[in-house]
């Protein structure tokens, strides 16, 4: 038996899947706790034993990838000029890498933004702005501001090729660490995130996991190949794309309701599919990454009932307005709690629905009616996501809950909101035995058992109508 | 690209776009493939644009000049503001050009480009107008002006 070994470095746990090349089947999985802190090499023993009791002995792994979101994650701080232009086009690239966005700046940097940054402390910072052989003026300006900061981290380039060079080599004059790459919006409305998505990646695994002494067990594993989320989509990348020879499952949406926040992965064109629908604004990157930093089931369990309403989640979870507030209280205070009792089931499902149904919506694009001299016309903002062919549940909540189902549901278009172009009628499946991520971190390697893997065991929900 | 061998356009970006809730889009596709020819760079925005990704885009692109056409009768509401928007959004010196049908019904024309140059455009140019004509007027307002230090390292 040839056989992979895919370890995920999370933030609570260290978890660990064993995967058989040849047939695509997972044969093992393992847990330990997550030890970054100290050593990362404690948890990954605790778990590798936990693996052993499973499968009697170990194999011999061909390969040992690693993802992390460890050590708060890959935390990101992008800049750009225009808010809605080069801002926009550096913050998908940043959340396609799989990054914690924790700050998006727009124009000159001011004095107050450097040292919000530098408080912030982000792993990566992206610098973009103008198009090539556009504005120059503005990245030059905000690289000789960042390299007067006392940033120390790595900071990749991807903006007007133009200033590029000379961008670079303010900041390495500055002593700064400097990737340079292509520009994010080479040209007015067209985006190109994928040089700048691999840029971050390879600065993730040359110096931010030694940075978060994620390597420290190196004599384990092979490499700690991205962050846990970009793992995440690259396993949804293959599943839908497929391989050569085997096709996938074509367009799709995956979505993962967390403790903290709520992630949307597409894979889609999002090209309109209603009649004489006019696109508008940025072109959408294929590869899609949403976060909803407010919506997470423990430490935004606060959040979601404001956004949804309080009224609304508890008559959803067949509570009385106060008791529902009582058991959200008591979740904020006691992240990690797993529910106990009829009522907070009920509540966990209300929120998991609630978070859903609110990030896809976020996620999706938008038609609007302009009135022209004409007559009405339908433009359409974002992605249509309504000939999306699966939609993916992963995550604890989806992953354990009694009613994933129910869940995913949520997430579909509603003739009572026809401008929000959600998905009409995909199949409804869940990564139940949290694989999506082995997927991602297999499919360079081993692109077949990977698919295969991959297309196993994602598990249909009950009561599926696809 | 443009495909023309006019040096000393080469370097030079305009915007163009259809402004408002304007469809037309035939008229200002023909101008900017003409610009494109006459050897500029041309940032085409399209039909159905709001004044503000003009300007958005001027300033992404480090653009020239913002060529905003207007089809249906609607431009004097459309494109009241456009200047002070550049000036709000740091482009002062940016060369604004207006053009289509941009009144409703018969008015004389000399009062119409009065109107349209008292709001901050440069130049003004009724429905009609041919390409060359647009080129032949660019060509002469940027040999007017000193070169500007636009950040074109």
């Amino acid at each position: 038996m040839t056989a992979a070994l895919l370890i995920d470095f999370g933030s609570t746990f260290t978890k660990l899947r064993a995967v058989d090349l040849a047939s695509g089947e997972i044969t093992g999985a393992g847990q330990g706790p997550s030890t970054v802190a100290t050593d990362v090499g404690e948890g990954l023993t605790a778990a590798l034993s936990d693996l052993e009791s499973q499968m009697g002995t170990l194999p011999e792994f061909k390969h040992r990838l690693a993802c992390s979101s460890a050590a708060g994650g890959l935390g990101m701080v992008t800049v750009g000029l225009v808010k809605e232009l080069t801002a926009e086009a550096a913050k998908q690239a940043a959340l396609g890498a799989g990054a914690k966005l924790t700050g998006a700046f727009s124009y000159g940097l001011t004095r107050g933004d450097v040292a919000e940054i530098e408080a912030l402390g982000p792993d990566i910072i992206l610098l973009a702005g103008g198009t090539d052989g556009g504005n120059a003026d503005m990245i030059l300006e905000n690289a000789g501001t960042l390299g007067g900061s006392t940033l120390t981290c790595p900071m990749v380039v991807a903006g007007n090729r133009l200033a590029a060079d000379d961008v670079g080599a303010i900041l390495e004059a500055a002593g700064k660490t400097v990737t340079v790459t292509e520009n994010v919006m080479p040209e007015l409305g067209t985006l190109n995130v994928e040089p700048a998505r691999a840029a971050i990646r390879q600065v993730f695994m040359d110096r931010i996991v030694h940075a978060k002494g994620i390597d420290k067990a190196a004599a384990m594993f092979d490499r700690v190949l991205m962050p846990t989320p970009a793992a995440v989509l690259e396993g949804a990348r293959l599943l839908s794309e497929g391989v050569p020879g085997k096709p996938g499952l074509g367009p799709l949406l995956v979505v993962d309701v967390g403790g903290a926040t709520t992630d949307v992965h597409s894979v889609a064109g999002g090209e309109p599919t209603g009649e004489g629908v006019i696109p508008h604004g940025l072109p959408e990157p294929h590869l899609k990454r949403t976060v909803e930093g407010d919506l997470g089931m423990r430490v935004n369990a606060q959040a979601i009932a404001e956004a949804s309403g309080l009224e609304a989640l508890a008559a959803a979870a067949g509570l009385e307005p106060e008791r529902a507030r009582e058991l959200l209280d008591g979740l904020a205070s006691d992240i990690e709690r797993l529910p106990v009792g009829e009522d907070e089931k009920r509540l966990d499902q209300a929120l998991a629905e609630a978070a859903l149904k609110i990030a896809v919506s976020r996620h999706a694009g938008s038609v609007n009616i302009v009135q022209t001299v004409t007559g009405p016309l339908s433009v359409q903002t974002g992605k249509d996501l309504g000939a999306v062919h699966t939609m993916i549940g992963t995550g604890g909540v989806l992953a354990h809950g009694d009613n994933a189902g129910q869940v995913l549901r949520q997430g579909l278009a509603d003739p009572a909101e026809p401008r929000s172009l959600r998905p009409k009628a995909p199949e409804l499946l869940v990564d139940g035995d949290y694989l999506l991520f082995a997927c991602g971190l297999l499919a360079e390697k081993e692109p077949d058992a990977a698919l295969t893997l991959g297309l196993k065991h994602m598990h249909p929900v009950r009561g599926n109508p696809g | 690209m443009g495909s023309g061998n006019n040096q000393a356009e080469k370097d030079i970006t305009l915007v163009t776009g259809v402004i408002g809730a304007d469809t037309h889009i035939v008229g200002n596709r023909i101008l900017s493939l003409g610009l494109e020819e006459a050897g500029f760079k041309v940032v085409a925005l399209g039909a159905l644009t709001p004044a503000d990704e003009f300007v958005k885009a001027a300033i992404e692109t480090a653009a020239d000049g913002i060529m905003v056409s207007s089809l249906y009768g609607q431009g004097e509401l459309d494109c009241r503001g456009f200047r002070e928007l550049c000036i709000e959004a740091g482009l002062e010196g940016i060369l604004l050009y207006v053009g289509g049908n941009l009144v409703v019904g018969k008015q004389d024309w000399a009062d119409v480009e009065k109107r349209f140059l008292d709001m901050g455009f440069d130049r003004a140019f009724p429905n009609g107008t041919r390409t060359e004509e647009v080129v032949e007027a660019l060509t002469r307002d940027f040999a007017a002006r000193a070169p500007r230090a636009k950040g074109k390292t």
